[in-house]
């Protein structure tokens, strides 16, 4: 102890005690921590700090680049070549199917009685590098080399060429991080190809799992699993990953099933950020990627509660209109199915979106018209049949289209659906 | 000693920042010391006026950035223990290598505890126990991290 006194009194010939340091830089740590979770206000802050870190992540990662590069160029011809011919045929292969794909697109137009085909949901394509792996080995993220200066917004889907990879958590100007679907606290809302079941797909480390699938789930192994469109980020239809096994108790209500991810995740070097149509049917929800970039971006499901405000007025003659009733719906209902986010923001918005849907609960309770879903203990599993919504939206007007999706999603829009008798 | 050594204390702090935020293969990861802590808790035990809590908090600080974890949240954790490590520098100091590296273990212990509650509180608790992992390399390697860091300047 003598000696601790005497560094104290040598210390502080030189300013402050040690102690009284401490309690100045513990203030500031927990006002940043403070700040940094609640509001939006450290956001230009971690912004600039991402911008200033990437070019050490980037020197830090130039190692390996560089002997990628040099790997690179240093090929053979004949491998070149060989690698050329093996691109074009597969390039072929590609058209040939896109070929097919145009024709059932519109056939598939045809048969919802649209006068078009309609455009290829993905607007705009951006390939990204990852940089690196975040260095902290227990989240799964990856950093990449675009950030908002080539227009990149949070909450955006990335994809590679053979499935989901993730979506982007913090944006700063020249870099982004994603997080990948892995990772335990991302979600992905997905359904099963063969069945149309839709459910949620949790990270867990390593792989996938669908956790509130009941024990007598319609689901086999080697199933694939496909984005559903719900939660507001992912358009539909866009493949996830494939089951690899199912285990069924007699004593335990729900199965335990787990997928892989189709996307290389432990390898991925490049991949591909999406911009898509927010018209598109098939685009995610009710959120575009226009209300993430001027929103609050902290996470994807706090602008779901200003996105319900233009709509609830509209609803609130709650007269006519099944639409605008419908398309608040999609939005509550993210949050509600634990949609990843970062931060521990889930628990905020859905308690936002709560009062914005009370209003309307009441006499969405008493009627229940097309409830298919399931109460509301397992998001997921709900509706097998999206049917609902056709029959509540009866043949209307084009401006149906982009609600489509979203009202499909589970629980709450049930709920909300109900307002519209 | 006279002279504080600032220089040095800045430029092994920056190497090991880069060697903590080096890309490693998943099994490595695990496994790799916080350098930069165990850089941290070096010069608060052999010249705690050079950089003492400012630089543990700072270096924290670049570690919530590289990280992407909630801003403040090593900075906290780090400056708490480079107090305490600051605080009885000289019993540590005049402790053989291998009780130090006891000691730095339970540095590193309550690091990792600090920004474990921290991760539980901010509403992303990793429950994961490899996150511990790093906290026994580091003890392991702390005799290693003296003999380098000595080089650089004259300690006591």
């Amino acid at each position: 102890m003598a000696f601790g006194v005497s560094a104290n009194r040598s210390l502080a010939s030189r300013g402050p005690s040690p102690g009284f340091r401490f309690a100045l830089y513990a203030i500031m740590s927990v006002t940043l921590m403070f700040l940094d979770q609640r509001g939006e206000w450290l956001r230009d802050v971690r912004y600039v700090l991402q911008g200033a870190a990437y070019p050490i992540q980037l020197a830090v990662s130039s190692p390996s680049a560089a002997w990628r590069w040099m790997s690179e160029s240093v090929q053979t011809r004949d491998s070149l070549r060989a690698e050329n011919e093996q691109l074009r045929t597969r390039q072929r292969q590609l058209e040939i199917r896109t070929q097919r794909y145009d024709a059932l697109a519109r056939e598939n137009a045809e048969l919802r009685g649209l006068r078009d085909a309609l455009p290829p949901v993905a607007d705009k394509w951006l390939v990204a590098e990852v940089v690196t792996i975040q260095p902290n080995s227990l989240r799964q993220s990856v950093l990449l080399n675009r950030g908002t200066r080539n227009g990149v917004f949070k909450s955006q889907a990335v994809l590679d060429d053979l499935g989901l990879i993730g979506q982007t958590t913090h944006v700063g100007p020249w870099s982004a991080e994603v997080i990948l679907i892995t990772d335990p606290e991302h979600a992905v809302p997905v359904e099963i190809e063969r069945t149309g079941l839709r459910t949620i797909a949790v990270g867990t480390g390593t792989g996938l799992a669908l956790p509130y699938l009941p024990a007598n789930a319609d689901v086999k192994t080697d199933d694939l699993l496909i984005t559903s469109g719900l939660g507001g980020v992912f358009p539909q239809g866009y493949p996830v990953a494939r089951v690899t096994g199912i285990q069924r108790e007699a004593v335990q209500p729900l199965a335990q099933v787990r997928a892989q991810p189709l996307a290389r995740l432990d390898r991925v070097r490049e991949v591909m950020l999406v911009w898509f149509r927010p018209e598109h049917p098939a685009a995610p929800g009710s959120t575009t990627g226009a209300d993430l970039k001027a929103g609050d971006a902290k996470a994807q499901p706090q602008v779901a509660p200003p996105k319900l405000k233009p709509t609830a007025p509209s609803s609130g003659p709650e007269s006519e209109t099944p639409k605008p009733g419908a398309t608040p719906g999609g939005s509550p209902a993210k949050p509600a199915s634990g949609m990843p986010a970062s931060g521990g923001t889930p628990a905020k918005p859905s308690g936002a979106a709560a009062p914005s849907n009370g209003a309307p609960r009441p006499s969405g309770a008493a009627a229940p018209n097309n409830s298919a879903p399931k109460p509301r203990g397992a998001p997921g599993p709900g509706n097998t049949v999206p049917a609902p919504t056709e029959p509540s939206t009866p043949p209307s007007s084009p401006p149906s289209t982009p609600s489509a999706p979203s009202a499909t999603s589970p629980d709450r829009t049930s709920s909300n659906a109900g307002v519209q008798r | 000693m006279n002279r504080e050594p600032r220089g040095w204390m800045i430029f092994s702090a920056l190497v090991a920042l880069f060697l903590s935020v080096l890309p490693l293969p998943h099994w490595l990861e695990v496994v790799r010391p916080a350098f930069l802590v165990l850089a941290v808790l070096y010069f608060s035990i052999t010249a705690p006026r050079a950089g003492g809590i400012g630089l543990g908090f700072f270096a924290g600080l670049a570690i919530d950035i590289f990280q992407g974890s909630v801003l403040g949240q090593h900075a906290l954790a780090l400056a708490l223990v480079t107090y305490i490590v600051v605080r009885e520098h000289q019993i540590i100091r005049s402790k053989p290598a291998l009780q130090q590296s006891l000691i730095v273990f339970f540095a590193l212990l309550a690091y990792e505890f600090v920004s474990f509650a921290i991760d539980g509180w901010t509403g992303h608790p990793i429950t994961n126990p490899l996150r511990w992992v790093h906290t026994l390399t580091g003890a392991l390697i702390w005799p290693l991290v003296i003999a380098l860091l000595e080089r650089g300047h004259s300690p006591r």
